[in-house]
């Protein structure tokens, strides 16, 4: 059980955790979308390894999309958005970095806790996947609550998705169709997310997501 | 005739160190000076240090008290008899049993603490603002110090470091990302505890800046060198620990003969050689950071090595 293959597994796994909590320290936008790249290319790693040690060829199709899309085509175009906007500037967090750090490494330890019981019937090594995406899943979500930056936020919302296929490549068959049709409404979801910051700013002059709950009458 | 051997082998062990940290400091400051173009002070110019402090008076303040005398001398104490458990050149040595990575994270703890209060004791300014940022410093660095004992003990079954550095030698180590992130978040904290560059500039007595050498300010004469030869044998220290958990190679068993112990020595002084040129590479690579960005560059080591003991967690339950 804890040969080899494990171990590489739970390397990949592992540094995808440290890469999402590398994405909540990162406090300007350019470094941000490189780490962001990184985790992409880690991901197409370790679901390339799922797929050398399950046996399944599909899943190198998915590491390719992932390497391709994730890795390569978003970052270059969320770059030339920063660009475009010209915010590559620092980015203001709500909170500080310590303490989101701090609720970071809780949100880790959670998901393990929560991972490990409920899959106790599965294989370690489908456990272990499953646990470190579900906390992939988790800082993702935390990078979106904790960043003001709309282009941070759509960051905090791909890695999330990281996690998703990550568990997606550790539960056992799953269909290449779902895989490829994720893949194309990601890269939509990022078009679409792309015409709206553009609109966002030339209506509030800004991408930071605060104008918007003052322009909803939330805020004084 | 075993045991008087054996007390020798640990007593060579207690000498060795002592004689080679002044040397290891020396090295890296003349590494140091050669990155800059400089030429820099002989090797043996912090043995000289060392000789000049001794013979020179005391100049004691007059509000000093007994604490002020004592703290030098338990500082090094507890330095070298920590220095003195960390297996350098051979494992399973007679004191063994005894070194505890818990318990030479207390060493330090302890010096550290005297170290502090006899910064406060005077009641100057510089040592106020000394201790308290040591303290702030430990407080952060000192954790993260414990989380990466923890992984290496969950890793190996065990706190003892002769232990740990046979389990490293074994084969059932297997990749592991735990000792990837423990293995920064110890050199993150050394560089902190030996208040090296990015956290505190050893080579400076800028008054803004200092953190060490604002606490030992007032210290003189045989006193100063106490404390100089503590930092020279914390460094050491440090060094090998690192050498013995991530780079057990080439150390003597026990009781093997006095060759292997001598190829021990000279794997030792090889890696020595080597932690020396990769420290100064670096401090002379980064500036220094400011003392407010400090917590966040320690607390990463300590996120670090909580991080390796959650991750080290799922792969021992499983």
């Amino acid at each position: 059980m804890h040969g080899l293959a494990f171990d590489v597994a739970h390397l990949l796994s592992g540094s995808l955790v440290l890469i999402s909590l590398m994405l909540l320290y990162q406090d300007r936008l350019y470094s941000l979308l490189n780490i962001f790249a990184f985790h992409a290319v880690f991901l197409a790693f370790a679901v390339a390894w799922q797929a050398f040690i399950q046996g399944a060829p599909h899943l190198y199709v998915t590491a390719a999309i992932a390497l391709a899309f994730k890795g390569i085509v978003i970052p270059v175009s969320l770059h030339r958005m920063v660009q475009r906007l010209g915010i590559h500037r620092q980015i203001e967090t709500v909170v500080g970095i310590g303490p989101t750090m701090l609720f970071g490494i809780c949100l880790v330890a959670l998901s393990i806790m929560v991972m490990l019981p409920v899959t106790e019937q599965a294989d370690a090594l489908t456990q272990e996947d499953l646990a470190f995406a579900l906390s992939v899943v988790l800082l993702g979500l935390l990078m979106m609550v904790t960043r003001r930056n709309a282009v941070s936020q759509i960051v905090g919302f791909m890695s999330l998705e990281n996690g998703l296929i990550l568990a997606a490549a550790g539960a056992k068959g799953m269909p290449l169709v779902v895989e490829i049709s994720i893949a194309f409404s990601v890269l939509i979801a990022l078009i679409v997310i792309g015409i709206f910051l553009f609109r966002i700013r030339e209506r509030f002059d800004t991408v930071d997501v605060q104008v918007l709950d003052r322009f909803r009458g939330e805020q004084p | 005739m075993a045991v008087i051997a054996d007390w020798l082998v640990q007593g060579m062990q207690m000498a060795l160190v002592l004689i080679v940290a002044p040397l290891l400091t020396g090295l890296v400051r003349k590494i140091k000076a050669r990155l800059l173009r400089r030429q820099g002070p002989s090797l043996l110019q912090p043995y000289r240090d060392l000789h000049r402090l001794l013979r020179k008076e005391v100049v004691l303040a007059d509000n000093a008290s007994w604490l002020f005398r004592i703290a030098p001398y338990v500082v090094f104490t507890a330095i070298w008899v920590a220095a003195a458990l960390v297996p350098t050149f051979a494992t399973g040595l007679l004191f063994s049993w005894s070194a505890d990575l818990i318990a030479i994270v207390a060493l330090l703890g302890t010096a550290r603490f005297f170290l502090a209060l006899a910064g406060l004791d005077v009641g100057t300014s510089f040592g106020g603002i000394g201790s308290s940022r040591e303290m702030m410093i430990a407080s952060v660095a000192e954790p993260a110090l414990l989380m990466a004992a923890f992984t290496l003990s969950l890793l190996a079954g065990t706190t003892q470091l002769s232990a740990i550095a046979n389990f490293m030698l074994s084969q059932h180590v297997g990749l592991r990302i735990s000792l990837g992130l423990v293995f920064v978040a110890l050199l993150i904290a050394a560089l902190a505890e030996n208040a090296r560059i990015p956290v505190d500039n050893p080579a400076t007595h800028l008054e803004l800046t200092m953190v060490h050498e604002a606490m030992v300010l007032e210290y003189s004469g045989r006193h100063l060198a106490m404390i100089e030869g503590a930092a020279f044998v914390k460094l050491l220290l440090y060094a090998s620990l690192m050498a013995c958990v991530f780079a057990p190679f080439g150390m003597a068993a026990a009781g093997d003969g006095p060759l292997a112990y001598l190829a021990g020595i000279a794997a030792y002084l090889v890696k020595l050689l080597l932690a020396a040129v990769v420290l100064a590479v670096f401090e002379t690579s980064i500036a220094k950071m400011r003392v407010f960005r400090l917590p966040e560059f320690i607390g990463t080591a300590l996120m670090l090595g909580l991080l390796g003991t959650l991750l080290l967690f799922v792969t021992r339950s499983l």
